[in-house]
């Protein structure tokens, strides 16, 4: 069965970019545009999610935490799209619990790297 | 086609029409050097180019294109102005990104003139645009993988208390670790508390992991670079190519005091009691037995990486053979094979010591001659595996099925020959599992499965074959429907008792179909039965298992080659046979009072098994001896056994087709030559059945 995967992103084209490569992939892909659009998405079958941390509404730390606060996506893989300059966001994400990372800009094949390294 | 393909090949389109507009957009701009929207439409193109190509793999046209893009940008922001040089150096891209397209499929690096030919262009365009930025060192990570020498790292992984509250499986990082190179991983589960202490959210298990590896230490770091923090994590280099000359391998002592599980002093005294140190130290509690048992693993690891250390630096190369050669090396080793063993009787009648050992060695070389040789031809079968991607997708869109192909095994190696063959068959299988298997997504919702189904193809190794599983998880068959369907069609008598598995196989037989519908997919009924065919012609068999709303399992089982076999000699008259030793199960003796005219059955430690007497079947004149032989054999999952004068013993058969005459003899398969030089006939027994059958009849 396909896992699915959500991507957070404010920025539209990022998140087209991050469900097409995972489509292509044979993922099935929920999108949403900040943290509180995702936590009200949240529901059902979510493996995996990749998250922006700057977001208007909710940012990506947040909403990590809320994630982890649920008993049913307390141990799935979330990952966390930072840039280089994000060094103290990067801990403070690790802290919440997030699983990974990925530095921006970033190709599709390193995306799907890390989904493969964190979700199997 | 792969998907990938698919992609590049859309993108190609895509990029010679946006080409084609970009060059008539640069002509225009020639006499209209000013107007907005045609350098607009420029950037456009360029763009899209770049963008697009940078997503299917057409970094060299990204990267490129990226730098006209960034002139163009300033030009339609006005920093300066459209100028014949500017056009002339524009179109000159434009032609050189086309032959970038061109170029992006051949395996080779691009061509030395047409990267040269890009650097121009790209420095024509920097001087003329004004303050030209630092071109941008694109600093794609270069990739630090440099081919080092063969290194040996020790690798201590152990989970921290948050390492699961991260959404981390600590399973997944020793999958990394072992896809850089060979691995031995050693569990530590001493820390492990008992039950009512477990936290589960906690792990308490950790990991010693000897890596041998080409891969430098900086990428052995980032398999871990997710959870540095939340774990302990040490890294270190024991043992390296230069240094396989040099030190001897480390002693159990040695590992041990390196790793920190020892005191040196500890050691020392250790040592002293001159027993075994690993039994000291664990008698002794010194070190736990578990680690002591882990240093052992390194330190045999280390050895046995040594041992492979040289060759694998080499593997790199190859070389491309006309199949021809292949299969004619093939059929001399094979004569050799035959002399060998006819040497070896000769030696055996001799019975020269001298003569013997050497023949001996001879018959090493030979088989081990024999088994690289047959290694040259064989292949993974991944290629057939990919093809059917594509299949399953555009069958599936067809029929408006949603499934999923899931491929295991493609590494699993097998007879080129084999591999062709086998491609039919397979289609057919994966055919049938999608029209008949797999249910609609409504059909499936309804039975409270997920909507998308799910068809896997695997290989594996098992024994001297290869078995290959097509698996839905579709409907199932339906025995009460196949059986129906036997009966009206005359198949199966109405008042037989049969086991669902007994009915599953008659879906194999010619002229079966239970579909309701012909589709154009399947569904004729001439499948199942030309598969069968095919497979048992390459001495292969099939078999079919189902649990209804579960789904479907067929499993293909065949040999790794089709030039040799092992074989059982026995003989009848004065000829003799080969039997294929792979369903042999056991010889006896046919029992004399069993032997008699009637019902041709004999009772095996209390089962009932049919035989079929050689002896008639081939109408072999002269007197049966006193006490005949049965080679009890399976075919096609049941037990029959044939009655032989005497059975000889193993040979090692080099199969020789039978001339075109006797290519449709039933009951044969071919032929060998025998030790002494005479020939024996290698028996098909499934055909050997079918024909007794149908002479029963």
């Amino acid at each position: 069965m396909s896992k699915t995967i959500m991507t957070v992103d404010d920025s539209a084209s990022v998140r087209q970019m991050v469900a097409f490569t995972l489509k292509k992939e044979g993922y099935d892909v929920i999108e949403a545009s900040d943290g509180k659009d995702a936590l009200g998405k949240l529901k059902g079958a979510v493996h995996m999610v990749v998250t922006d941390l700057n977001m208007p509404n909710m940012d990506g730390i947040e909403l990590i935490k809320n994630i982890r606060a649920q008993a049913a996506y307390k141990f799935i893989p979330i990952v966390m799209l930072t840039t280089e300059s994000q060094a103290t966001k990067k801990q403070e994400g690790k802290t919440a619990g997030a699983t990974g990372w990925i530095v921006k800009p970033f190709t599709p094949e390193q995306l799907l790297g890390v989904v493969k390294k964190v979700l199997r | 086609m792969s998907q990938d393909d698919m992609h590049r090949m859309a993108f190609r389109e895509e990029a010679g029409e946006l080409l084609g507009e970009l060059e008539a957009s640069l002509l225009a701009l020639e006499d209209q050097p000013d107007d907005q929207d045609l350098i607009n439409r420029v950037f456009r193109a360029m763009h899209t180019i770049k963008g697009s190509g940078a997503m299917f793999g057409f970094d060299d046209i990204a990267a490129f294109t990226h730098e006209v893009e960034t002139v163009f940008d300033k030009v339609r922001n006005g920093l300066f102005p459209v100028c014949k040089d500017l056009l002339d150096l524009t179109l000159a891209a434009r032609d050189h990104i086309l032959l970038l397209l061109e170029d992006a499929d051949s395996a080779e690096d691009p061509d030395a003139a047409i990267q040269t030919e890009g650097r121009r262009i790209l420095e024509g365009l920097r001087r003329l645009s004004p303050d030209s930025p630092v071109p941008q060192a694109q600093a794609l990570p270069s990739e630090p993988d440099v081919e080092r020498g063969y290194v040996t790292y020790r690798i201590r992984f152990r989970p921290g208390p948050g390492f699961y509250a991260t959404g981390n499986n600590p399973l997944n990082f020793l999958e990394d670790v072992s896809e850089l190179g060979t691995t031995r991983i050693f569990l530590h589960t001493e820390d492990v508390p008992c039950l009512e202490d477990i936290d589960p959210e906690i792990c308490h298990a950790w990991w010693d992991i000897i890596l041998g590896t080409h891969k430098s230490y900086s990428l052995v770091q980032d398999v871990f670079s997710f959870v540095e923090d939340d774990c302990e994590l040490s890294i270190e280099q024991i043992d390296a190519a230069d240094a396989a000359d040099a030190a001897p391998p480390k002693k159990l002592g040695e590992i041990l005091v390196d790793r920190g599980d020892l005191a040196p002093d500890d050691l020392a005294l250790a040592l002293s009691a001159q027993k075994r140190l690993g039994v000291v130290l664990a008698d002794s509690g010194l070190v736990p037995k578990p680690r002591v048992e882990a240093a052992l693993v390194e330190q045999q690891t280390v050895r046995d990486m040594r041992k492979v250390r040289e060759p694998a630096v080499e593997t790199t190369s190859s070389l491309r053979v006309a199949a021809e050669k292949l299969d004619e090396l093939v059929d001399l080793v094979g004569e050799l094979v035959i002399v060998q063993s006819q040497i070896k009787q000769a030696v055996l009648e001799r019975g020269d010591p001298m003569l013997k050992s050497l023949s001996e060695h001879l018959e090493r070389l030979s088989d081990d001659l024999r088994d690289s040789t047959l290694g040259i031809r064989m292949l993974p079968i991944g290629a057939t595996f990919s093809r059917f991607r594509r299949l399953v997708r555009d069958l599936s869109a067809e029929l408006g099925k949603e499934i999923d192909l899931t491929t295991s095994g493609e590494e699993t190696e097998m007879d080129k020959t084999v591999i062709e063959r086998l491609g039919d068959p397979l289609v057919h299988l994966l055919r049938n599992s999608i029209d008949h298997g797999v249910e609609r997504p409504d059909e499936r919702r309804a039975a409270g499965k997920p909507p998308r189904g799910v068809v896997s193809l695997s290989a594996e190794h098992s024994g001297g074959a290869v078995v290959i599983r097509i698996v839905d998880d579709g409907r199932g068959l339906d025995p009460v429907a196949i059986r129906a369907k036997a009966v009206e069609r005359g198949l199966m008598s109405p008042d037989v008792e049969s086991s669902d598995k007994e009915i599953y196989n008659l879906i194999f037989l010619p002229g079966f179909s239970t579909a309701k519908a012909i589709t154009n997919v399947s569904g004729r009924g001439v499948g199942m039965d030309v598969v069968k065919r095919a497979i048992e012609s390459l001495r292969g068999a099939v078999e079919i298992d189902s649990e209804p709303g579960r789904g479907t399992a067929i499993t293909v089982r065949l040999p790794l080659t089709l030039a040799i076999i092992d074989g059982l000699q026995v003989q009848t008259g004065q000829e003799f046979y080969v039997a294929p030793l792979s369903i042999v199960e056991e010889c006896v003796d046919l029992p004399r009072d069993e032997a008699g005219e009637g019902d041709r059955i004999i009772n095996l430690r209390g089962e009932i098994v049919p035989y079929i007497r050689l002896r008639d079947f081939f109408s072999i004149s002269g007197v049966p001896p006193a006490v005949e032989q049965v080679v009890i054999s399976s075919v096609e999952g049941a037990r029959v056994g044939i009655v032989v004068d005497r059975v000889i013993g193993e040979h090692q058969t080099v199969i020789k087709s039978l001339g075109r005459i006797y290519r449709d003899v039933e009951g044969l398969s071919g032929a060998t030559i025998k030790g002494d030089g005479t020939m024996a006939l290698i028996l098909d027994l499934p055909g050997l059945l079918r024909a007794s059958a149908e002479q029963g009849n």
